[in-house]
Parts: C-alpha cells; structure tokens; sequence
C-alpha cells in the first residue's frame, strides 16, 4: 500500500493507493496509524482520497472499520471520499456508507471536513 | 440430493402482518391498473399466473418466518423410511404435518436430525413435531453438545411444556458426536465442524452420490485470522451448496453486533469464492427485516459476487419457507 499526505485548509488529506485486500490490510492499518493519531478533538479532519483504491475485501473492510472507530473514540473526525465506483458499491452492499461520511469528490470532502473543524 | 427449507428465519420465528398483507396487495394491484392497457395481460388464468411472476417475489410471495429447519432429501432409494433433517425451529412442525399426510401414523418413519446447537430458535420445534408423538416412529438426534438430550428434556418439562419428554410414544435415541467424528446415514457420509458462536455451534457437511451441501448457520466469521478461514474453506471446499448465516450486514456484524455470533452476506460469498463453491444460499434472515429488504439483499449479494468474481460465477440464492433445490 502506498499512502501519500497532505494539508489543504485545515484537513489533512491522506491518498491511499492500491488493494485492500486479505494481505494488505495490515499494511493499511499500520500505514494509517500516524495519522489516526493525530486526529484528535480539536485537532485537524482526516480525509481518505480513496481514487486510488481498487479493490477492498472483507478483512480490508474491517480496518477500515477500526480505523473509524479508533478517530470516533477520540472525538476526530474522518470521511472518505473520490471513491472508484466498484468500491463505492461494495461499501455501500456492506453498509460501510452507514458508519464513515463518503464525499464523492476530494474538494466535497474538504469543504465538508472544513467546515465542522 | 434435494434441499427442502421448512424454517429459514433467525433468531424468533415472524410472520408477515395485515398490513404488509395490504400493501402487497395494493403494490400488486397498482401493477395491474398500470398493465390494464397491454391487450391480453390478465385475460385468462395463465395471464394472471405471468403477471403475478412478474411482480417479483417479494411481492407476490413472502420469504417466511419459522425458525431454522431445512431437510435434506438424499434421493438414496436405499434410504427407505430414512429422513434427514439440520435444526427443530418452529419450521419443523410443518414438516411433521407433511410427513404426517404422507406417511400416516401407521407406517413408521426414521428422522435423523442434525442440530447445529440448542438455542432456543434451532429446537422450538420439537414439541409440535408430530412423529415424536407415535409409537414406532424413530428419532436420532445428532449433535455435538454435550447438553443435547438436557436442551431437548428441559423445554419439555413443566412449567414450559405440559407433556413431559417422558410421555413422547417415538424412540428418541441422541447421538453425541465429538468434532472430527463422521457418521454414515441413508448412504450419505456426515462431517462436522466447530463454528464461532454463543456456547458453540457446528457446521454439517452431507455428502453422497457426488454431491455435497453445508449447513453451516450460527456462525460468526474472522477472515483476518487466516488459519481460521482455511479451515472454514476447507469445510466448504467444493460444495454444490451452502446453506450460510447471513443474517446481519458487514458493518453491524462487525461493529455493533460483533460478537453475537452470525455472519454477513459478504463474508458468505468470499469464503464460497474462496472454497470454490458452486451455490451460496442465505439463512437465518434477520427477524426485523421484511421481503423487500430481503430481496434488496439478495441483490445486492450478486452484484457484490458479479464485483470480486475471479473465476467461476457463484450462484447466490435467499432461503424461503418452502424453497426447494435439487442438488
């Protein structure tokens, strides 16, 4: 997995590229930790520029579910958002579009994300 | 082999209301004032039978609402007076009637059931199965509870039931089998597997002349924890059918209701990706879910198995009262 970073306006914006999958997950939680650290109450929205991300299984599904849950507990905030359409749809089949905010372009999701910091 | 569900609801049994009776009723009505102008579409008997097909099922027929009972017919001429039979939920009652018109209290019968544990959904059943009430009638029940004949005794017994477990006229044998263990029963080879769940639950696995079906309900799956899925595939492997605990969605089964024992829609289909498996057949719906939302499910599952398919299709069924599937 390949995570690239950002700061536009007051949200860090974090694309991540490649598959999600049974093997990569891992490296996708451990790839995000930094960041989740940091996003904390008070501190700055964290944005996943999914466009990159073609596939996600299962077990990828879950770290992403713990991602969630990990920003949640700390009173941050996350959203997806540039999601490939194949993507969108397996997360909406798994009710994943119920528990994280999914913007349909990186700027929607800035100025969403900007506005609640 | 032919599957046969009598049950396919998890948890408690439902039943569809006057109202859901009504707005079917409505939906399908609106359907025909709207089709009234196409010459000939409810002109006769086999008109009204076409047109009622094209409601979808949702509409014109109902997934159901007993507990959890599905039979396995072997199609063994061998088998003779041999039934077989996953789980006594509220499903099992209508079975009995049926074996009751078919056979009578005269000519006695043989049920070889297989419990996938003794929740109080999976053995409700019992007391209205009608052949445990007849003499000569013999019924063999397979579990791997150490609990099994308790479980069954206990319902029985007052306060909870009036006729005590003592009183039933059938031979009543039960069967512990420990994890690992096979059994051969009218011709078809059994096997067993340990499944996550309240106090545990197990999967069975029916095979014989070539074909195989998995019932494997009550189930709640880790597929990080890879050794743990090869042997879920493993038991899968290959299977024609695989009657799968789909009762809550990824999300819930993995946040809210993580650790209440079921499993998803979408960890059905990759293990059966996974395992090579010819069908996947969805159990033990959700009791709060209506048809529609089923059917939402439903299709929504094959367009998930139509996304990650790599090699052959895996055909997605939803279980019904009263769906048969040849095997």
């Amino acid at each position: 997995m390949e995570f690239q970073s950002s700061q536009i306006k007051a949200v860090t914006v974090v694309v991540a590229r490649g598959r999600i999958d049974h093997r990569q997950a891992q490296a996708f939680q451990d790839g995000m930790a930094p960041y989740i650290a940091a996003c904390k109450e008070g501190g700055s929205p964290l944005l996943l520029d999914f466009s990159g991300v073609d596939y996600i299984s299962s077990v990828g599904l879950r770290s992403l579910m713990l991602v969630a849950r990990t920003v949640g507990a700390q009173m941050g905030k996350i959203a997806i958002a540039a999601v490939q359409p194949a993507v969108r749809e397996v997360l909406q089949i798994s009710r994943f579009h119920l528990v994280l905010k999914i913007h349909d372009t990186v700027d929607a999701g800035i100025a969403a994300l900007g506005a609640e910091a | 082999m032919k599957v046969r569900f009598w049950g396919t609801r998890g948890s408690i049994p439902v039943s569809i209301t006057a109202k859901d009776v009504r707005a079917k009723i409505a939906a399908a009505l609106r359907a025909a004032r709207d089709s009234a102008s196409e010459e000939g579409t409810l002109g006769d008997d086999a008109g009204i039978e076409r047109f009622i097909d094209g409601l979808g099922f949702a509409l014109s027929g109902t997934y159901g609402g007993h507990s959890s009972c599905v039979e396995i017919e072997t199609g063994n001429e061998d088998a003779g007076n041999e039934h077989l039979l996953c789980d006594m939920g509220s499903g099992v009652r209508a079975f009995g009637e049926s074996m009751m018109k078919r056979y009578g209290p005269a000519r006695q019968q043989t049920y070889h059931v297989f419990m996938s544990h003794v929740h109080w959904d999976h053995i409700m059943g019992f007391p209205y199965f009608m052949p445990v009430y007849i003499p000569g009638n013999r019924i063999v029940i397979h579990g791997c509870h150490a609990e099994l004949e308790h479980a069954f005794k206990r319902q029985q017994a007052v306060p909870s039931f009036p006729v005590d477990f003592s009183l039933l006229g059938s031979n009543i044998e039960f069967d512990v089998i420990a994890p690992g263990e096979t059994r051969s029963v009218a011709g078809v080879t059994v096997s067993t597997l340990k499944q996550r769940h309240s106090g545990d639950s197990y999967g069975w696995r029916f095979e014989g002349a070539g074909k195989s079906v998995v019932y494997s309900t009550d189930s709640e799956h880790r597929l990080e924890n890879a050794e743990e899925t090869k042997v879920f595939v493993d038991f899968f492997r290959n299977a024609d059918l695989v009657i799968f605990d789909a009762m809550y969605s990824l999300a819930d089964a993995i946040s809210v209701k993580a650790d209440w024992g079921h499993s998803s829609n979408i960890l059905g289909v990759e293990l059966c990706q996974m395992a090579g498996v010819r069908r996947l057949c969805m159990f033990h719906h959700e009791p709060a879910y209506d048809d529609g939302r089923i059917d939402n499910v439903l299709a929504e599952t094959r367009r998930f198995e139509e996304i990650t398919r790599s090699g052959s299709a895996l055909e997605v069924l939803s279980a019904w009262d009263g769906l048969e599937i040849a095997v």
